[in-house]
């Protein structure tokens, strides 16, 4: 309709070309920060024997979800090793642990800040939603851009898909908490900070962990996703899988996957609930 | 110096609340104004003082605006007009910060309907939540909770969570958490509503022993007018925001200020069943007319009474004995101890019959400086008119053959 067209392309890739040239030293500085913490996360993992850090996840599961998961998980976390997926597997654990990290740090706050301004909570709902709508892929490019290929987009694209959850379910626990309790807090000379910690955030934490329950959901189903810009891990074995039509190996893989989203889900899930179970 | 004195206290929830005030003072309703302005009036032009030590009571239907006069007080609503001083210093006018420090200096914090306490916390937890807040360090605020913990009757329970309590169980947390402060001013919003009634009269009464004892300064919001007789030393009737009438439960009941206090106060016994019979309470200890002085003054301070009623051996009433006449005459030298009264020492006492109406009961009592009697046809003295037992007979509550029920020992102060 136009007699040209609106040069959208040009304008985002120029944008990202100027700020990966002009503020290099913080994107330097966030990659190796991720890295960092990637690295350690697997590092700690892989040096433990797996059998310990078989009994180590079983006793954390049977902790928080029962005798049963954590049969499940003990049983699932053999299969992996048996199947010589057990590197493949930490890598990504690290992976979404890692992503799950910046998750918390900064969607916390957000999400309290979120709940103590209806103006933020306005200006920041639309950007939740077009994060969570735009399709995964679409993170992969900017964050190549920045980052170049590799562990660290994977992470940072990761974190950008899983963030929203967090910050909407922080949001929404603290506006839940009644209002006669905050009545409460106030009548008996609470300031801002003893409100928040000692009131608001102990009783939204349920709302609070099923939020970091669901950003550890959609963080795991970007792993195969992210390995296509070379996060390596599961989702790596996924797509050689896909790519050589080796059917099996892709299974295995994909049933690794399933393992570890069961383990993290059942865990997260059930801190979320501990307190009222006692 | 009162411990609270409220001065033309006016609420507007909305935009621009000023608005509203041309309107009012012209006499426009509270609904006229909301459909004109769309402001909502929580509370308009009220005054009142209350005493250090007092029970003060706000009551009204659902929306008169009581919460919103108890919020006021400690502003978890910032007041639209008007001022509030308390020990001496003027709440309206403090900053964010000033006004938490004021806060944990002069409020025992809040009791709430819905109990307020913290699920994640235990009992313990939840007691010593004020002194935490407070910067208490930990060993000392815990013994003070524990301490507070017995006084309201839950030791056993310090590690429970409130989910595994009853409602009464809760409540107590609630009033606990308050009474583990120092601090004189105890805010209470509708705090027994919630209970049945069984739980929330045994509440009531233990509130009331518990006051005899810690005499803070209690502002206690109810809708319910049995409540506020029972515990109120003073009640304030407020009605779409505005304050009716403040008075003592007699005062009110004697002389209810408009029809909207006639309505809470007749409407009660609507319908007319209660008649001085139902309602009279049995005599502790008469006096006989050939009792001895001394006699009569030992019955009498037996008794724990100060009036006593003067009978003969049928019965039949003579009159009655204050106790310090007696007592001062018992003192004179010249006086036979053993001799009877002496005419001058008999005072003739109001009367009624069984069957005479609840209504005019109150009438009587409100006007007569001493004992009712309740008397046969032959002028038989059968029992007594006690201040408890009309205002029990005033509330649903009331059973007939509840007779010589425990409110007597609190309430006979008339009679006795
Ligand atoms: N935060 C608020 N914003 C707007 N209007 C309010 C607010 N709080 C109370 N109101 C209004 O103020 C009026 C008085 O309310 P309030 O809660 O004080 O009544 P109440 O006497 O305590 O009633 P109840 O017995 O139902 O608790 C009501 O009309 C209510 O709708
Ligand atoms: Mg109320």
């Amino acid at each position: 309709m136009l007699p040209f067209r609106i040069p959208i392309r040009e304008w985002v890739s120029g944008a990202v070309d100027y700020l990966s040239t002009q503020f290099s030293v913080i994107f330097d500085s966030i990659s190796d920060l991720v890295l960092f913490l990637v690295d350690n996360f697997k590092d700690g993992l892989l040096a433990l024997h797996p059998l310990v850090l078989i009994v180590i996840i079983g006793l954390i599961t049977y902790r928080m979800a029962g005798l049963t998961m954590a049969i499940v998980a003990v049983f699932g976390l053999f299969i992996v090793e048996n199947i010589g997926l057990w590197i493949a597997f930490n890598e990504t654990l690290a992976l979404v642990l890692s992503a799950e990290v910046f998750v918390i740090v900064l969607g916390l706050p957000l999400g309290i800040l979120a709940a103590g301004s209806d103006r933020f909570n306005s200006l920041i709902r639309p950007i939740l939603d077009f994060m969570q709508t735009m399709p995964a892929f679409v993170y992969l490019i900017p964050a190549v851009m920045f980052f170049g290929l590799g562990l660290v987009p994977g992470v940072i694209a990761t974190f950008v898909f899983a963030i929203p959850p967090l910050i909407r379910l922080t949001n929404l626990g603290i506006r839940q908490v009644p209002k006669e309790l905050i009545e409460a807090s106030d009548a008996f000379g609470a300031t801002r900070t003893q409100k928040l910690l000692k009131v608001q955030m102990p009783v939204a934490l349920p709302t609070v962990m099923a939020g970091v329950n669901q950003s550890i959901m959609l963080g795991l189903s970007m792993v195969v996703i992210a390995a296509m810009i070379g996060a390596g891990g599961l989702g790596a074995d996924v797509l050689r899988g896909i790519s050589r039509l080796q059917v099996g190996q892709g299974f295995e893989a994909g049933l690794a996957v399933v393992i570890l989203a069961i383990i993290l889900d059942r865990i997260t899930a059930g801190f979320g609930q501990m307190k009222k179970a006692k | 110096m009162s411990a609270i004195e409220v001065k033309n206290l006016s609420k507007i929830f909305g935009p621009r609340p000023e608005r509203a005030f041309k309107l009012l003072e012209e006499g426009m309703s509270k609904e006229d104004v909301q459909k004109k302005l769309g402001l909502v009036i929580g509370v308009y032009d009220i005054s009142f003082k209350v005493e250090s030590g007092e029970v003060f009571v706000i009551m009204g239907l659902s929306g008169s605006g009581k919460s919103t006069l108890e919020r006021l007080l400690n502003r978890l609503h910032d007041p639209t007009r008007g001022s509030i001083i308390i020990n001496g210093e003027d709440v309206t006018k403090m900053d964010q910060k000033e006004l938490i420090q004021f806060r944990r200096k002069a409020f025992s914090g809040m009791v709430f309907q819905n109990f307020a306490i913290l699920p994640h916390r235990t009992v313990l937890g939840n007691v010593e939540f004020g002194l935490e807040l407070h910067g208490v360090d930990k060993e000392k605020r815990q013994k003070r909770a524990q301490e507070v913990i017995e006084v309201v009757g839950l030791q056993g329970y310090e590690n429970s969570y409130p989910s595994e309590l009853s409602g009464g169980m809760q409540q107590r947390v609630g009033l606990a958490r308050g009474l583990a402060l120092d601090a004189d001013i105890l805010l209470m919003d509708e705090a027994f509503s919630a209970l049945d009634p069984l739980i929330r009269r045994e509440m009531q009464d233990e509130l009331l022993e518990l006051q005899t004892k810690m005499k803070k300064t209690i502002i206690f919001v109810t809708h319910d007018l049995d409540e506020a007789f029972k515990i109120g030393d003073r009640i304030a009737i407020l009605k779409d925001g505005q304050m009716v009438q403040l008075g003592t439960a007699e005062e009110i009941i004697v002389n209810p200020k408009d029809d909207y206090v006639k309505a809470f106060v007749e409407g009660l016994d609507r319908t007319g069943v209660f008649t001085a019979g139902t309602i009279m309470q049995p005599l502790k200890a008469t006096a006989h007319v050939n009792d001895g002085l001394n006699t009569v003054l030992h019955k009498i301070r037996r008794a724990g009474l100060s009036s006593m009623f003067l009978v003969d051996s049928q019965r039949i009433l003579h009159g009655y004995l204050k106790a310090d006449e007696v007592a001062t005459e018992v003192k004179k030298d010249s006086v036979d101890e053993k001799k009877t009264p002496n005419p001058s020492l008999i005072h003739t006492s109001e009367t009624v019959h069984p069957d005479t109406q609840l209504t005019d009961v109150i009438n009587l009592y409100s006007e007569s400086t001493g004992p009712i009697a309740v008397v046969d046809g032959n002028n038989k003295l059968l029992g007594v008119i006690v201040r408890g037992a009309i205002i029990a007979a005033l509330s649903k509550g009331y059973k007939p053959e509840d007779n010589g029920s425990a409110d007597q020992t609190t309430t006979e102060e008339k009679v006795e």
